[in-house]
């Protein structure tokens, strides 16, 4: 079973490049608009001053003695120097006859624009111009005559105009684009966040947490949470289930276990054959070790209940684990070994006391078990930066060191334990304990000295 | 001292030999390089005299650039170059209409030049049109003649004046004969477009059987000589060099208005030496527009600010304005109306 997700993809990326690319062609098309506006205003006011100048000079077209004539004013032209220094061209034509000017001017003859005022963008003199023709009736003897006026500039300030504004719009635009991308990734990020937020939460959580989760989220998040709930519930459900099917096994177990042990001690007694005997310790010793199972599996089954319902108090350790000494001093003297302590103030946690001491009896129960006789098993309580550390150190054999990994794992027994008798609960239950403490534990060989060192590791209080 | 050691030199006076040329050449002379690699060309209408100086200090800079002179009047200039398309380098000239024209009809090439930041935004147009000078339109006159007159300070003081003493002033009124002088007509058409008082004046003039003259130079002379009394629109930058040598020139800037015309270069389409052409207007740009000057620069010092410090200084704008008097029809009906004042016999 593999623990990775099967990743396809990111929302945030994918909204980070949705938003990216919406930003790209709003950003474009704010380029494009600006510069279409600008392009029609550079136009229109180009085509505003020639019809203007246009106007003037046909204004000033007259019939002197039955000609034709015009009077360009020095403004006609002078006006289109104001604004810009691009080229001029204009000319007068009377009844399709040329009057003054530039002879090969084209004309614009396209019914574009207001009035009798038509524009068109043409080619003159080798630049571009653009042109502007206006036409008025004057009525001479013979009858009414057509003078049509075409006055045309060069492009060069439009251009001009055009690529400053497109330089500022380009500008505009990526400034646009930028801010957008900005407020894009960060609307990216903080869509996802709520995601990572209860990712986070569960990731935090213990092992044995299967509370259901509590915090606000998003519409969108509840189906999600609402399945995580219901999963984690029913997880829960059956694993309850389960811890009290093996207490419950356990304690049935263990009841006709005392029963039966009583009836093998008064067995032993009365049997004289040395083979007979030698079967009954055996029997005896194999009982034990069932009876000492069962009280792991019940003990395991009240810290994995214990766990969820942590009855949290201040703890003098050193006063917890004198107490579990205590009552273990018996067993160790019946073997013929000393158990000590040796504390460091303040040695104040918080935490559930039944719990940890269970924890501490199964560790001393395994280091009085290993321990050769004779040999000292000693408690130490010592501070460690932000923990109090409660150290059980024996001389046994010691952990072999490519198990020191697995050896909390429920029912794993040392290799060099084989002949020892023990469930492989005990670590399991150190383990679970700290860890529902906010701490965790340590194992280790004891350097120099031959000896193993298991230590918890307490957050202070 | 070069002019002296080479013999080369040549001055050829209102005289021309070559085929295919109708415009008429005043003058012609060869600035020969130390070390000739290049040879300019340039069309102008600034007397050699007075422009000499500026040649010769950018042939101090560029020691291996010849320069061909030709002195034509600006009428002369426009034809050369708009008729009939001779090849020269850079034209100078006083009469910005044709300038303005020449540019605006595609006759010349574009020059961005380094200097151009030196020059007021007035001074140039397109960057084709470079003005290197300021040049009042003024009035000169013999101090002897009006002797015991009022020295006439605007243009109605001038009218009265003349109406006033016709035995004094008959036959001793000059002033343009602007079909054949650009310049005149520039000066005439401005000064038209600025006041009435120009026609009233010209019928004075007229009805005094005024001389008219092709040159500034040549007014000058005869008011020295006595044959003029009053010149009107003369260009004020020589007759101040007369009036330095000979007491009884004077010079009246009136007072209702004064033009102010900007000589300016050009470099004509067809310039074979377009880069030489353009160093050497960033030469005179340099000359006239830096702030320090130059020794050489023989035309009274520009004033940068488009506004003059006297409110009657009114410069004439470059720009397609100038196109205006240009037009044909525009053109012989000023003419027309001009010669109805002046030529009244």
């Amino acid at each position: 079973m593999t623990l990775e997700a099967n990743i396809s993809g990111s929302i945030r990326r994918r909204l980070t490049l949705q938003l990216l690319g919406i930003a790209a062609v709003l950003a474009a098309l704010l380029f494009v608009m600006v510069m279409t506006y600008a392009k029609q205003v550079a136009e229109e006011s180009q085509d505003n001053i020639l019809s203007a100048s246009a106007t003037s000079i046909l204004d000033s077209a007259a019939i002197q003695s039955g000609e034709v004539t015009v009077d360009i004013p020095y403004s006609a032209l002078s006006m289109l120097g104001n604004v810009s220094d691009d080229r001029v061209f204009y000319r007068v034509v009377a009844d399709g006859k040329y009057l003054t000017g530039y002879e090969s001017l084209p004309e614009a003859y396209t019914a574009k624009g207001r009035e009798n005022h038509r524009f068109i963008t043409s080619h003159y003199l080798g630049e571009s111009i653009r042109m502007v023709s206006a036409t008025r009736r004057l009525s001479n003897a013979s009858g009414p005559v057509e003078v049509t006026v075409s006055v045309a500039q060069t492009l060069k300030r439009q251009r001009e105009t055009l690529e400053r504004i497109s330089t500022n719009a380009a500008y505009l635009g990526f400034g646009f684009f930028i801010a957008a991308a900005v407020l894009g990734v960060l609307t990216a990020q903080s869509a996802v966040r709520p995601v990572q937020t209860l990712a986070n939460s569960v990731s935090r959580r213990g092992p044995q947490d299967l509370r259901a989760v509590q915090a606000p989220v998003p519409g969108e998040m509840a189906p999600l949470v609402v399945a995580l709930n219901r999963f984690m519930a029913r997880l829960k459900k059956s694993l309850t289930r389960s811890e009290e099917f093996i207490a419950e096994a356990a304690h049935r177990i263990r009841t006709p276990l005392t029963v039966l042990r009583t009836q093998a001690e008064i067995a032993l007694r009365r049997v004289e054959r040395p083979e007979n005997r030698a079967a009954l310790k055996e029997m005896i010793r194999a009982i034990d070790e069932s009876s000492r199972a069962a009280g792991q599996l019940l003990d395991h089954a009240m810290v994995s209940f214990r766990t969820d319902h942590l009855e949290v108090k201040e703890i003098n350790l050193l006063e917890l684990a004198d107490e579990t000494l205590e009552r273990l001093r018996p067993l160790a003297e019946m073997q013929d070994k000393t158990l000590s302590l040796h504390g460091e103030e303040p040695p104040y946690i918080k935490g559930d006391a039944i719990l940890i001491q269970n924890a501490l009896s199964n560790i001393l129960d395994n280091a009085i078990k290993y321990a050769p006789q004779g040999e000292d098993v000693k408690i130490t309580v010592t501070h460690e930066e932000r923990w109090v550390v409660l150290s059980v150190y024996d001389q046994g054999p010691g952990f072999a060191p490519e198990d020191i990994e697995k050896l909390t794992e429920r029912f794993s027994r040392g290799k060099n334990a084989e002949d020892t008798v023990g469930s492989g609960l005990g670590l399991t239950i150190a383990e679970e304990v700290t860890q529902a403490h906010g701490g965790h534990l340590k194992l280790s060989n004891r350097t120099n000295v031959r000896g193993a060192c298991v230590s918890f590791y307490f957050p202070q209080s | 001292m070069r002019i002296l050691l080479f013999p080369s030199v040549l001055i050829v006076l209102l005289v021309s030999l070559v085929s295919a040329r109708a415009y008429e050449i005043e003058q012609h002379k060869i600035f020969p390089a130390s070390q000739e690699v290049q040879t300019l060309r340039i069309i102008s209408n600034s007397d050699i005299d007075i422009f000499a100086p500026m040649v010769e200090a950018f042939q101090r800079k560029y020691p291996s650039v010849s320069i061909d002179y030709t002195v034509v009047s600006s009428t002369e200039l426009m034809k050369a170059l708009y008729e009939e398309r001779q090849v020269f380098d850079v034209a100078i000239s006083s009469a910005m209409d044709l300038q303005v024209k020449l540019a605006n009809d595609g006759f010349t090439k574009p020059h961005s030049s380094s200097v151009a930041g030196l020059m007021s935004d007035w001074a140039r147009w397109r960057d084709h049109v470079f003005a290197f000078t300021q040049e009042p339109a003024s009035v000169v006159y013999s101090k002897s003649a009006f002797e015991g007159l009022e020295v006439p300070t605007s243009r109605q003081n001038l009218i009265s004046t003349l109406r006033n003493n016709p035995d004094r002033f008959l036959n001793k009124v000059g002033t343009y004969d602007i079909r054949q002088s650009g310049l005149g007509f520039l000066f005439a058409t401005q000064d038209a477009r600025t006041s009435d008082t120009f026609w009233r004046l010209n019928e004075v003039m007229g009805s005094l059987n005024a001389k008219l003259y092709c040159c500034s130079a040549d007014m000058i002379s005869d008011i020295t000589t006595g044959d003029l009394a009053v010149a009107y629109n003369v260009l004020g930058s020589y007759a101040s060099a007369r009036a330095a040598k000979d007491p009884d020139v004077g010079i009246l800037e009136l007072e209702d208005f004064t033009t102010l015309m900007l000589r300016s270069a050009i470099i004509p389409a067809g310039a074979e030496q377009p880069e030489i052409a353009g160093d050497f207007i960033d030469h005179l740009i340099t000359a006239s527009w830096s702030e320090e000057g130059a020794d050489y620069y023989p035309y009274p010092k520009l004033n940068h600010s488009e506004v003059a410090p006297n409110l009657s200084l009114r410069a004439i704008r470059l720009g397609p304005g100038l196109l205006v008097y240009q037009d044909n029809l525009k053109r012989q009906h000023f003419l027309q109306e001009w010669q109805n004042a002046i030529i009244q016999q």
